[in-house]
């Protein structure tokens, strides 16, 4: 008899296996949908981790109100499609209310004030546990997280003093204010994200694959055109065809020249290049640290 | 796509190199983006160091690059033609002992480093111990930054001596040795041309052939329920499906099988796995089980074999590693405790030994444990337990224990 499976369902067991413990840990969690592959992936792996009950979690999404309306548009037939409940944490309403400032000037970003958003929302919906999608791979302040990953009564994280974390044991203990981020495809690879939705036939937005695109060159990276980026006045828009690796919001999204249109292009293109997907997120490239510097915070 | 999984740890005491070997082991297998190397090199350069230290590829950390330690476990990735790795980057410093546990307990292999100028030291004993606790199958020393040695061979043998001497002590299977320079990348993915007198292979071949005899245990089934998958619709009015993962044996479609606690006998009807309705499922697999017969069956309990059932009992024996930095293990202690998918209570009833980490006597004088130490102890729990012992079922047979008033993890336990 051959007990062997191969590493693609191994980590999908060990995803469902997560996302179970959660459902029976927690009162009320929620699944943090951004638009992007690897929520996508989640909503996905949920499905069949309660089949055939519906996914006993609603769907966040943090909305920076500057999406590519591709994102919203699949958003919500995805949410149609799994009779899933979807709540919407709004950056506009935070700026609104005053509960942040608009960063201003050419690098201005949305990004930044999500956290703020997220915490309200969370706060306001009473939800004790976040499942989010980000990968261990993707950043190296990512790398360090647990499966369940412990956030105080602000929201934070605190690297230095992580829970330890043993076996398949997950402690998802808590006081009264404090909730759990819970990340159930951390050991997946952007590399196994796109093999599992090819082998699984997972429909995508279409900003995932090579499109033409207006689009202008900052630091080095592909920035869409669009009314919420504003241009310095060197910089050219010109055609392109493009292809998004990560989906954030249109500010801080670069796109990458490709000219691959199906699933089996971007496997075979990803496998080859030599450069991260976050490469083009200009909210990692701020500083050294951005990424840990605002996951202390409680960013996602 | 089909390609087996490997996941290893790195061990040993603090600055032997274990970043850097796993920096050295991307680079050099150029699994390494260039985004990620430029970054590194800038922040190298700033530093002032003289090359690209490769080490920051994993110590990601503001503080850890402050302190030039690694604080918590990394986690990278890579794969070869041959297997796809998962490796954790731990770290040495004796005050983090907790997180290279957490590392160490889901990995097939420990790469254990000593730096060859220092030999075998206290440390390097406390993580092979730990490594010989956990069961990890396979640990492959690197004896390490053998170019600060002048390559000597001599220097080498008589580490393998001394590890191997303290090794024959300790309940490990597979012991193999390796020189290396992580620094310069001797015998690392490449062979070394310093060191002509070293026959075996390098690192990167070990991790590519070294013989994972599966992990998991195919004999005693055991599947410890998660949930209870309800739909409540008309469509499927009377589902009623034991969800949770395979720790144990197999199940196939018309086993017969009993539920624990309650003793009650049913047999499988359907097995739905992730990609619909199975015949037979394993280890690792999480599965959904339906049976003939309507018997309670909660979170917490498990489903086997009548022929073959695990022990029932509340009284349990355990080797712990103790965590907690604050406050020692407490004798008569209370403390949460967690198995598979149970939470019970446990009172700490009696700490038989402590183990001397140089000598590996059992230390039954002093018998307080504190953080780093490692015990036997005996416990009672609220409720019965369904444990195998960690030998024979890394899932049915491990627990953490939890301080209730900080709700942290203080140990991990190992039923003997
Ligand atoms: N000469 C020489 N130096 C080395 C070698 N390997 C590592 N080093 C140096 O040793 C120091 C410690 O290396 P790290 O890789 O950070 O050690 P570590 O084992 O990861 O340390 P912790 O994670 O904090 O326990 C660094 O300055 C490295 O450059 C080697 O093979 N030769
Ligand atoms: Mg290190």
């Amino acid at each position: 008899m051959n007990y062997q499976i191969d590493h693609i369902r191994e980590l999908e067991s060990e995803s469902i296996f997560i996302m179970r413990e959660v459902a029976a840990q927690f009162e009320n969690p929620v699944l943090m949908f951004s638009g992007g592959k690897d929520s996508i992936l989640m909503v996905y792996l949920a499905y069949k981790a309660f089949y055939p009950a519906k996914i006993p979690f609603s769907l966040l999404h943090v909305d920076t109100g500057h999406n590519f309306p591709e994102t919203l548009k699949y958003r919500d037939e995805l949410v149609a499609k799994f009779g899933a409940k979807l709540v919407i944490g709004s950056v506009q309403d935070a700026i609104d209310k005053g509960m942040v400032t608009e960063e201003k000037g050419f690098n201005a970003s949305r990004n930044g004030l999500q956290t703020t958003a997220l915490l309200e929302a969370l706060e306001k919906g009473k939800y004790d546990a976040a499942l989010g999608g980000a990968r261990r791979d993707e950043e190296k302040a990512r790398a360090k997280e647990r499966f369940f990953s412990h956030r105080d009564e602000f929201g934070q994280w605190d690297p230095k003093n992580q829970r330890p974390e043993l076996w398949n044991l997950f402690n998802g203990r808590k006081h009264m204010g404090e909730h759990f981020r819970v990340f159930p495809i951390s050991n997946w690879t952007e590399l196994d994200v796109w093999q599992y939705l090819a082998l699984e036939d997972i429909p995508l937005p279409s900003l995932y694959f090579a499109h033409e695109r207006e689009v202008f060159k900052r630091d080095g990276t592909l920035l869409a055109d669009c009314e919420y980026i504003q241009k310095r006045p060197d910089e050219e828009v010109f055609t392109q065809m493009v292809r998004c690796r990560t989906i954030g919001d249109m500010t801080c999204t670069g796109v990458w020249e490709s000219n691959a249109t199906t699933v089996e292009d971007i496997i075979q293109e990803i496998a080859t290049t030599r450069m991260t997907e976050r490469g083009g997120r200009t909210d990692d490239k701020r500083s050294e640290t951005s990424m840990e510097d605002r996951k202390k915070l409680g960013y996602f | 796509m089909n390609t087996e999984l490997l996941r290893f740890t790195t061990a040993g005491s603090v600055d032997d190199g274990k970043s850097t070997l796993i920096g050295r082991l991307l680079y050099d297998s150029k699994s390494i983006y260039q985004d990620q190397y430029e970054q590194i090199e800038r922040v190298s350069a700033k530093r002032g160091e003289e090359g690209v230290n490769l080490a920051l590829l994993t110590d990601g950390l503001k503080s850890e690059r402050e302190q030039g330690i690694t604080i918590d476990v990394a986690y990278r990735y890579f794969s070869t033609p041959k297997r796809k790795f998962i490796i954790a980057d731990t770290p040495g410093h004796i005050q983090y002992t907790r997180n290279m546990v957490t590392g160490a307990s889901t990995a097939n292999v420990a790469l254990v480093l000593i730096d060859a100028r220092h030999g075998v030291v206290e440390q390097t004993k406390r993580h092979a111990i730990i490594a010989s606790l956990l069961q990890i199958p396979h640990l492959l020393v690197c004896i390490n930054k053998m170019d600060l040695v002048d390559y000597s061979q001599a220097k080498y043998d008589k580490i393998q001596d001394d590890f191997e001497q303290f090794a024959a002590k300790l309940d490990v299977k597979d012991v193999s040795f390796i020189p290396i320079s992580a620094l310069n990348g001797d015998n690392v993915v490449n062979r070394s041309e310093k060191m002509d007198w070293y026959e075996g292979s390098t690192l990167m071949y070990y991790l590519e052939n070294v013989h994972i005899a599966s992990d998991h245990n195919f004999i005693d089934t055991r599947l410890p329920i998660q949930t209870v998958i309800r739909p409540y619709s008309d469509e499927f009015h009377d589902y009623r499906g034991y969800a949770g993962r395979i720790a144990g044996g197999s199940f196939k479609v018309g086993d017969k099988v009993v539920a624990l606690p309650s003793g009650f006998s049913s047999e499988v009807t359907r097995i739905v796995g992730a990609s619909g309705d199975q015949e037979l499922a394993y280890p690792p697999q999480s599965v959904t089980l339906l049976l003939k017969d309507d018997i309670d069956i909660s979170r917490g309990d498990m489903i086997v074999r009548e022929n073959n059932q695990p022990e029932v009992g509340q009284d349990i024996d355990l080797m712990i590693c103790w965590f907690d930095d604050k406050k020692p293990l407490m004798p008569r202690g209370k403390y949460a405790l967690k198995h598979t998918t149970q939470d019970v209570r446990c009172i700490i009833k009696e700490v038989r030994y402590k183990l001397d980490i140089n000598t590996l006597s059992r230390d039954q004088e002093d018998k307080e444990i504190k953080m780093n130490d490692i015990g036997r102890i005996q416990i009672r729990t609220t409720k019965p337990l369904f444990t195998d012992a960690y030998r024979t079922n890394r899932v049915t047979g491990s627990v953490i224990i939890i301080d209730e008033g900080t709700n942290n993890t203080v140990a991990a336990g190992m039923v003997i």
